[in-house]
């Protein structure tokens, strides 16, 4: 937890107001507000089916909400075009939960394609080159590189991921559930990353998890989704002095209380034993 | 903010330094990598100092220049230091594709290997048809395996859910057929055969031969798209694993429904086709409908009814097979499932048609003409 992430005067990256979000009857999202301010890494946690995923595709705007606004850099995304809103598209990356990615051309191309739609004037090898790094950046074999999405495992296939969602350095970087079906020590390995990539590149990051371990490890706030809004944003001890039910659960259950037990051990022990 | 990276090239102690300014990010970086190209000289030293931002690109852009040229790095701050040391970490030589083989060989090494696939998923039918005919033999064996509810349900969505596509398709055929006969015939005064060409044609070969081509469409396509996907979610996997047989479970219900109703709407398609081309004769001939079934009650033999749906249920096991057969052939990625279900209807159309050739002949040499 650093001091700067305390500081409430920062540079509101993300500013949810008012967000409805509903399909047919059933509502998800009623009355939902939620910051995100530059440099930090906020982590959304809440029970399934609060919904996590459909409030990180209305703030990216894959998802038309029935009521609220999103701002994201200060520009509205509800309801933009694909090829509109290029400047904010320019500076954000996304990984999507099964990573997402080209099935067609392989994990290095796929790290190109929005090189390429945005940068067209880079001379190939340069291309190749960029994508080589950044491939291994995320932790990936380098041979990697040339093999297509289905030759991949489930966790480098997240990497791959993260490679393309790294791919235009953004400030701004969506993660859904990095370390969900990763084995304990890879799943650290990612929190590492993605905690060494924030500090380098100042990123921000927004993360949904179910890992308590990430949300220890690496996160400086953590909202909390339950009874259609945020019903809490804050540090890690600042939500265990709230007494709501869920996110005394939450964080006093036996998973929380052995996440809980070792948060200064380094990040690459496997904790859960 | 959007300050363009650039550089200054200048001389400190008898040493060439390049000064860079601006913003060393993807954003601002412009044409920067290629104007260090045409940098000439040995360079000593980079100075970053005057930099603003710095991203991994700008950075792995110095990098590389640095390299090249074994200058140095200098005037880095903590954070682009680490951030520098990331990228250079990353370093690895790239793999570059191999080159691409001169047309003459790359014509052949495709020839080839459609040829390599052909035989193998003519193998790999042909093993699939004996599958199911075990997995028949199995419930025959042991009836209370056999899932009537699915088979039911695939009934209704193979060949009620069908009836208006069908109907539609074989009215407009029936007409098309009697208004061409009919402009042909009248040159030799002979409209009246008009009758025993659409009788004849539709119920020993049109009917049945597009009926099976729309179903092919319809619903093979369809059971290599569904199970293909089932394939790829693991759900066929997670069947074998409870015990319950992906060929009982999905391939038998599908191979009886096309079995069962092919050769009914084969029956319905080629009288709603007489139905269309009756109507034509009645406007455009002045054939009146009672004179018309009359007709049709004379020239059209029995046999040829049978012809018609004794290929029926051939035509449909084909289609089904092959549907089912390439949905089990998914693997991989979600590309699969679209080259398969086009693979399985291509397929099951030109089966269907080199079979029914075999079959005119057959009819024709056992006399039934």
């Amino acid at each position: 937890m650093t001091d700067a992430a305390r500081d409430d005067d920062r540079e509101i990256i993300i500013r949810v107001r008012g967000l409805r979000n509903g399909f047919g009857e059933q509502i998800v999202h009623d009355g939902l507000d939620l910051d995100v301010r530059r440099g930090e890494i906020l982590g959304v946690v809440g029970g399934s089916g609060t919904g996590k995923s459909v409030l990180m595709r209305s703030v990216i705007g894959l998802q038309s909400p029935l009521d609220g606004t999103v701002e994201v850099f200060g520009e509205n995304t509800i309801g933009r075009e694909e090829t509109d809103a290029v400047d904010i598209r320019k500076r954000w990356g996304i990984l999507f939960q099964g990573g997402a990615l080209f099935s067609t051309l392989t994990v290095s191309e796929n790290v190109q394609v929005p090189l390429k739609e945005y940068y067209p004037g880079l001379d190939q090898a340069l291309l190749e080159e960029i994508a080589a790094y950044k491939v291994v950046m995320t932790g990936l074999p380098a041979e990697a590189g040339p093999k297509y999405p289905a030759e991949l495992s489930g966790g480098m296939k997240k990497r791959a991921g993260l490679a393309r969602a790294l791919a235009l350095d953004p400030e701004l970087l969506f993660l859904d559930e990095p370390t969900a079906g990763l084995d304990p020590i890879g799943a650290a390995a990612f929190d590492e990353l993605t905690a060494s990539l924030q500090k380098t590149l100042g990123l921000t990051v927004f993360l949904i998890t179910h890992d308590l371990d990430t949300l220890y490890a690496i996160c400086d706030r953590v909202a909390v989704l339950a009874d259609k809004r945020v019903i809490a944003v804050g540090t890690i001890p600042e939500l265990l002095a709230l007494d709501h039910p869920w996110i005394q659960e939450y964080f006093n259950g036996p998973r929380g209380r052995a996440a809980v037990a070792g948060p200064n051990r380094p990040v690459h022990e496997d904790k859960r034993g | 903010m959007r300050a363009p990276a650039d550089f200054e090239r200048s001389e400190d102690n008898g040493e060439a330094v390049l000064r860079f300014s601006g913003n060393l990010s993807l954003a601002c970086l412009g044409d920067l990598p290629a104007r260090l190209e045409t940098v000439e000289g040995g360079v000593a030293r980079l100075d970053l100092r005057e930099v603003g931002r710095m991203d991994t690109v700008g950075a792995w852009v110095v990098h590389r220049f640095a390299r090249d040229r074994g200058a140095k790095i200098e005037g880095l701050n903590a954070d682009e230091q680490h951030l520098l040391d990331q990228v250079i970490a990353a370093e690895h030589p790239i793999q570059l594709p191999p080159p691409p083989q001169g047309s003459v060989t790359r014509a052949l090494d495709e020839i080839g290997k459609a040829v390599i696939n052909s035989g193998r998923t003519l193998y790999g039918l042909l093993g699939f048809m004996g599958a199911t005919v075990l997995a028949f033999w199995h419930v025959i064996t042991h009836p209370r395996r056999f899932r009537f509810n699915a088979t039911v349900q695939r009934f209704e969505v193979v060949g009620v859910g069908a009836l208006g596509i069908i109907g539609l398709m074989s009215f407009l055929i029936g007409i098309v057929i009697a208004q061409q006969g009919s402009v042909q015939l009248r040159q030799f005064g002979a409209e009246i055969y008009t009758i025993n060409l659409l009788g004849r044609l539709t119920l020993r070969e049109l009917g049945i031969l597009m009926t099976a081509i729309m179903i092919a469409g319809r619903s093979g396509s369809a059971f290599a798209a569904q199970i293909g996907t089932m394939k790829l979610t693991e759900e066929i996997d997670a069947m074998r694993t409870i015990g319950v047989s992906p060929m009982e479970a999905l391939v038998l219900p599908r191979v009886f429904a096309v079995v069962f109703m092919l050769p009914l709407l084969g029956f319905y398609a080629s009288i709603i086709s007489i139905l269309g081309g009756g109507l034509l004769c009645w406007v455009d001939l002045g054939i009146t409908p009672v004179t018309f079934i009359q007709r049709i009650r004379e020239v059209v033999p029995l046999t040829d009814l049978w012809v018609g749906l004794v290929k029926a249920p051939v035509f449909g096991a084909i289609i089904a097979m092959a549907g089912c057969f390439h949905g089990m052939q998914v693997e991989g990625d979600a590309e699969q499932v679209g080259q398969r279900t086009t693979t399985a209807v291509v397929q099951a159309i030109f089966l269907v048609i080199v079979l029914d050739a075999f079959f005119a002949v057959f009819f024709t040499n056992v006399g039934w003409t």
